[in-house]
């Protein structure tokens, strides 16, 4: 797939994200619309994943473990046929197999449960050492937030990544620059990200993480070491007035900025 | 049954438990190792020697290791997750609870060293917190064996259970209390002496204090119930219920807090369907002073003599209401 085919699947997948946060009157609309990029270019184009088979051992593993923004996944899952497309409406209603927060016994495509910000990373170096161990072929890829890589675990896993030889394991950083309460700068900034990686034995890549064609080539980099992507997106992104606004970590749009968003959604498709 | 105890010889569970990983990793080859530079403590020294590439040590690192764990068994591998008990559950709870527990990774946790085994190395080192902490989070079975054979028997049964276990070992010697041909059930207490006067429940490192304990008041024309419940969670309802209706009181011992551990979740049971007079030993909500893990043992109360004593002041109890 293309990336002209790959934007039009992200712009249907954040009106559809959208629709969900305005229905349900809940969600992390800013760090989704930031993702939802990426998350398109994983499932439309890059893992190697059958929707008719989740547990199969061959596939490549994604593991979001910025979990709050288990809506964009959802919908990503949904489109991309591992649960029903209808199923993206019952979000956070009572029973619902979609909570705020991805479990991977109840929906198929989910790896881990995450939710609690740091864990997603070592479970993914766990997934690319067992790989190394097995001789399987599967790649195992792994997106953060920038304000979760504050999390000490990241950094005991990114440690052990390089030594174990991880050239199988992709981390993907979403830097929106965003964390809820304020910017990443005015509350504990790691950014710039590139040489701390860099300094742990990491190849890194920086790109445009709302931009296709940079998308692309970078989860499709092949190296000796364990490959971080630096993604630089924009909180919101897609959405005019959400766009670089801490308040729209999880603020809900009225039925106003509803209409808006919409609107500035579907005149790009 | 006290004949079931057939060596005075003391074994540190740690040896049973390589004894059988080693076994089941030559026919296995999923079967990893995951450690925290705990390679001696845990034991792994032998594992690591025929099968270097399955032990997976991610250095002190806790949280990394306990979530490591989880991804080796996403991708098809047996891990058996090794590190000092206080650690692995103090240090990465969390970890154990989403990656492990809510996940439902098919993840074995091998706390080593539980208890007060560290003893003079203070409370920093003591594991008296983990039933606590592990027996309230759902899909994790929590088991504390409480001599060789019986660690041996629950390695085994772990390897062939599909789903996550907390496994909680002490390096402190005990001798042999179960029969040789002993078969873990899971949930499932084991009957080490029967009577009728008062139950006397422990597991771990206490089990066999506990024997000794009922020696001491048969001496006394005492006869005491043993049980052995090394299962934590789930506990076996049946056995707890029978034990309160038949005996009319129940005595716990512990290497843990008195609060939250076996003796909590044996009251949490007879509370609701058996009310009897119960005493729960063990460290009793404070952090403990300087001593050997044997030492401390005795000052809380539970060396056999203290134990047969309270047993004797529980029974008064059940009288005075009779």
């Amino acid at each position: 797939m293309q990336p002209n085919d790959l934007d039009r699947i992200a712009r249907q997948i954040r009106l559809r994200d959208l629709q969900a946060v305005f229905e349900a009157g809940a969600g992390h609309i800013g760090g989704e619309m930031s993702a939802i990029d990426i998350l398109t270019a994983l499932y439309f184009r890059v893992l190697r994943i059958w929707p008719d088979q989740p547990k199969h051992p061959e596939r490549d593993r994604f593991v979001l473990s910025k979990g709050h923004v288990a809506l964009a996944l959802y919908v990503t899952l949904a489109k991309r046929g591992f649960i029903p497309e209808e199923e993206v409406g019952t979000f956070l209603k009572p029973h619902s197999r979609l909570n705020g927060h991805p479990n991977c016994n109840k929906v198929p495509g989910v790896e881990t449960n995450t939710g609690p910000l740091g864990h997603g990373l070592p479970v993914a170096v766990g997934m690319a050492k067992a790989a190394k161990l097995t001789g399987a072929n599967y790649r195992t890829y792994v997106m953060t937030g920038d304000g979760e890589m504050q999390e000490g675990s990241n950094w005991e896993a990114i440690a052990s990544a390089a030594q174990f030889g991880l050239d199988n394991l992709t981390l993907i950083i979403d830097h929106n620059r965003f964390q809820q309460g304020a910017a990443l700068k005015d509350t504990n900034n790691l950014a710039p990200f590139p040489a701390k990686l860099e300094a742990f034995g990491w190849d890194v890549t920086e790109i445009n993480g709302n931009a296709m064609d940079e998308i692309v080539p970078a989860l499709e980099h092949r190296g000796e070491r364990p490959h971080c992507i630096v993604a630089h997106t924009n909180k919101g992104h897609g959405i005019s007035f959400m766009q670089d606004k801490v308040d729209w970590h999880h603020k809900v749009p009225n039925a106003e900025q509803f209409e808006i968003a919409v609107a500035e959604l579907s005149e790009a498709l | 049954m006290k004949d079931v105890i057939t060596s005075p010889k003391l074994h540190d569970c740690r040896d049973a438990f390589v004894a059988v990983l080693e076994r089941l990793g030559a026919d296995n080859p999923r079967i990893v190792a995951v450690c925290n530079d705990s390679v001696g403590s845990s034991k792994l020294g032998g594992f690591k020697s025929k099968w270097p590439e399955r032990l997976v040590n991610v250095g002190i690192a806790e949280q990394n290791m306990v979530g490591v764990g989880a991804g080796l068994a996403n991708g098809g591998l047996l891990p058996f997750v090794c590190g000092a008990a206080c650690f692995m559950t103090g240090r990465s709870l969390e970890q154990i609870k989403a990656d492990i527990a809510y996940s439902n990774a098919n993840v074995k946790l091998i706390g080593i060293s539980s208890g007060m085994a560290y003893g003079e190395l203070g409370p920093t080192h003591h594991s008296i917190e983990d039933f606590a902490w592990t027996r309230v989070l759902p899909n994790l079975p929590v088991i504390a064996p409480c001599d060789s054979i019986e660690t041996a028997a629950a390695v085994e049964w772990a390897a062939h259970y599909e789903g996550p276990v907390f496994l909680r070992l002490s390096r402190v010697g005990v001798p042999d209390l179960l029969p040789p041909d002993h078969k873990f059930e899971l949930g499932k207490a084991n009957l080490l002496r029967d009577g009728g006067d008062i139950t006397l429940v422990a597991n771990g490192t206490l089990t066999h204090r506990m024997l000794k304990a009922a020696d001491i008041l048969a001496e006394q024309g005492i006869e005491a119930r043993v049980l052995n419940i090394a299962t934590v969670r789930p506990i076996d309802v049946e056995a707890v219920v029978d034990a309160a209706r038949e005996t009319g009181a129940i005595l716990t011992a512990e290497e843990h807090s008195t609060f939250g551990g076996l003796g909590s979740a044996i009251a949490e049971l007879v509370v609701a369907e058996a009310p009897v007079p119960m005493k729960i030993l063990g460290v009793p909500g404070i952090f403990a002073p300087t001593g050997s893990a044997e030492f401390l043992l005795d000052e809380f109360g539970m060396s056999p003599a203290a134990i047969a004593e309270a047993a004797v002041a529980l029974i008064a109890r059940k009288s005075s209401r009779a």
